[in-house]
């Protein structure tokens, strides 16, 4: 399971990266969100992989098999502002578009 | 547990609750918008001058958000470095505010809201000691920054908010995985608990932690704009609106302040000096390239950013108590004196048109004289002009760090505790001491030929001599970031005094440990 998520995350990552430097806005969206997808994949690996195990602790004997809270907590919170931004992002991304007139980050298309 | 000891914490509610409370109110009410943004700006200045009195004696002031005891809750922590960095932005915001008064805050929706949401963030940010909830702050300002920066709209400032958000997300993206690595290798978020725990590392875990660490810092050298990450910063500081413009001054020290804690905190000083000290050198180079090289006086301005960045990153870097000592002086003025210069900027720039900054290069490149020079003598200066020519003179003089004024105190505290430091071989490698030494002062002589070219066209040899239209509520805010800083030079022995007490405590993180981890039941009601 540990080398799944791992190639997951990495494929992710890569693919990310590759749309990030690529030179249309709509690409960078999906860029980012691959990114922010990966992040979040791998802030909760960070917790450790654990199979049929509860966060939430009741008695003493339950303490040797149980997974880490936080990180569950921690990709939450990266989950809503990562989908906040991606949105606000989108806003700015088609302003751009209909100023500039073309979907090119830099806002004019480069000499052929 | 009395009122007074919720003090702490009201940086970041005020700005929350009036932020909150304009949103609903539409655009007619602009009024009472104004009103509650004045009065929330003035009451954040009160706190945070009464925070920075509290911890001026030296106290390290521990807010427990619940009650909860502190590996396990939240924590806010106001020592001298927070509780300076809230008072900067307070007064930075202030002068801001009444700048924006004027006609700014027009031009766009959300302004008012907008700003208090990026005072939230910014003292957010400095007064927690908690690495995530570092990162929800950082969001907070960040995604107020990204309407601000579009504010008053048009195609530039739209291409240049589209890199600068890009950017951004993608550095919140590596402060996000650096900070789930480190707890995922450490097992806390808390800053003060991660210092004692990494003692205690296996060594294999190091590696991991270190890598951790250098992807955060990465983040914070971005928000920094630190070369070569820091491209993003100039077409977005020049194309923002001015009072924008002037609370961003704060904003890249955010970076500087993220680095400065927790590398001291942390790492020690034995974790990428080296590699700091020569992206600080790099910056501050590009930097000075930058303002030799800028034809439109906003973007000489935000090269100044760049010079400041870099020169703050190199100081940090030396790890040395004096060194930062007097950097953070340096921090404290230059914030201000930028603040004040991306004000006069827009002012002086007003009714000009953006050809005559190149027409005016192009004629001093190929030293074509005035035909009409026998028709100017005896024009007299008008009273505008004169007012204005004169804030561009103390800026020019704080930036560039000569006499009399706060700037020339901080260039020469600085060299003086930067040769202390070489001849102890504190930490310092000589020859990168002695190259940031000379850049410091090439930088110097950088700024101050393109400040003198740049003053030159603007105020005493104008092409087409215009005039621009200042209201009085437009010239008392750099009049009050000069004067703040003018009191810096008067009262420059106290300040510092608490600012060497403050990188002592910075290079004893004991206290700052003790207090936070220390029996929390003092804190409970």
């Amino acid at each position: 399971m540990e080398l799944l998520i791992a190639l997951a995350i990495g494929a992710l990552i890569g693919s990310g990266v590759w749309l990030l430097l690529r030179p249309r806005s709509f690409q960078l969206i999906i860029g980012l969100s691959l990114l922010s997808y990966a992040v979040n994949l791998f802030i909760f690996a960070m917790g450790r992989l654990a199979v049929d195990a509860a966060p939430v602790v009741k008695a003493a004997s339950e303490a040797a098999h149980y997974t880490d809270p936080v990180p569950q907590a921690l990709v939450l919170t990266a989950i809503v502002i990562g989908f906040a931004t991606t949105a606000l992002f989108l806003v700015v991304l088609l302003a751009n578009r209909g100023l500039a007139g073309t979907d090119h980050v830099d806002g004019r298309e480069p000499p052929p | 547990m009395s009122a007074w000891e919720h003090l702490a914490i009201l940086p970041i509610l005020l700005p929350l609750a009036a932020g909150a409370s304009m949103l609903p109110l539409g655009d007619s009410r602009r009024t009472l918008k104004i009103i509650l943004n004045l009065l929330a700006t003035l009451a954040l200045l009160g706190s945070a001058w009464m925070l920075a009195g509290q911890a001026a004696t030296g106290t390290v002031e521990v807010y427990r958000l619940g009650a909860w005891p502190a590996p396990f809750g939240i924590v806010l922590v106001v020592d001298r470095l927070s509780a300076l960095m809230l008072l900067v932005t307070a007064v930075l915001a202030l002068a801001a505010l009444l700048f924006s008064l004027a006609r700014w805050h027009r031009v766009g929706v959300h302004f008012h809201p907008l700003f208090q949401f990026l005072l939230m963030g910014l003292n957010g940010a400095f007064l927690t000691g908690d690495l995530f909830n570092l990162f929800v702050f950082f969001e907070v300002l960040l995604v107020a920054s990204y309407g601000l920066a579009l504010h008053g709209s048009g195609n530039r400032r739209v291409q240049a908010g589209l890199h600068y958000i890009a950017v951004n997300l993608a550095a919140s993206l590596l402060l996000l995985l650096g900070v789930s690595l480190i707890y995922g290798v450490t097992g806390t978020l808390n800053m003060a608990d991660l210092a004692p725990r990494l003692a205690t590392l296996a060594s294999t875990d190091r590696a991991l932690f270190q890598s951790g660490a250098a992807l955060l810092g990465t983040a914070f050298l971005v928000k920094a704009a630190a070369w070569p990450l820091g491209f993003w910063l100039e077409d977005t500081y020049a194309a923002a609106a001015a009072p924008v413009a002037a609370v961003f001054a704060i904003m890249s020290k955010v970076g500087v302040y993220a680095i400065a804690r927790l590398w001291l905190l942390l790492a020690g000083n034995d974790f990428g000096a080296d590699w700091l000290l020569a992206i600080g050198i790099a910056t501050l180079f590009v930097g000075m390239l930058g303002v030799l090289a800028a034809q439109e006086l906003a973007r000489l301005a935000a090269s100044c950013v760049l010079v400041s960045s870099g020169t703050l990153l190199a100081m940090i870097a030396t790890g040395n108590a004096a060194v930062i000592g007097a950097a953070l002086y340096y921090l404290v003025v230059s914030t201000l004196a930028l603040g004040a210069f991306f004000l006069l900027v827009e002012l002086a720039e007003r009714g000009r048109s953006a050809a005559a900054d190149i027409l005016a290069v192009t004629r001093e490149a190929y030293g074509e004289e005035d035909d009409d020079e026998d028709e100017e003598i005896g024009v007299a200066i008008p009273a505008t002009m004169a007012l204005l020519g004169l804030a561009f003179v103390g800026c020019a003089l704080l930036l560039v760090g000569l006499p009399p004024l706060a700037g020339f105190i901080a260039k020469f505290a600085l060299l003086d505790a930067l040769f202390g430091a070489l001849g102890t071989h504190a930490g310092v490698s000589p020859g990168l001491a002695w190259l940031l030494l000379a850049l410091l002062l090439v930088s110097s002589l950088a700024t101050l030929i393109a400040l003198t070219r740049a003053g030159l066209h603007r105020f005493w040899a104008p092409l087409a001599p215009a005039v621009p239209r200042v209201r009085v509520i437009e010239m008392a805010p750099v009049a009050l970031l000069l004067l703040a800083c003018a009191a810096l030079t008067v009262w420059a022995g106290p300040a510092l005094r608490y600012l060497d007490a403050t990188a002592a405590a910075l290079h004893a993180p004991q206290t700052y440990i003790e207090a936070v981890l220390g029996t929390p039941a003092e804190a409970t009601p």
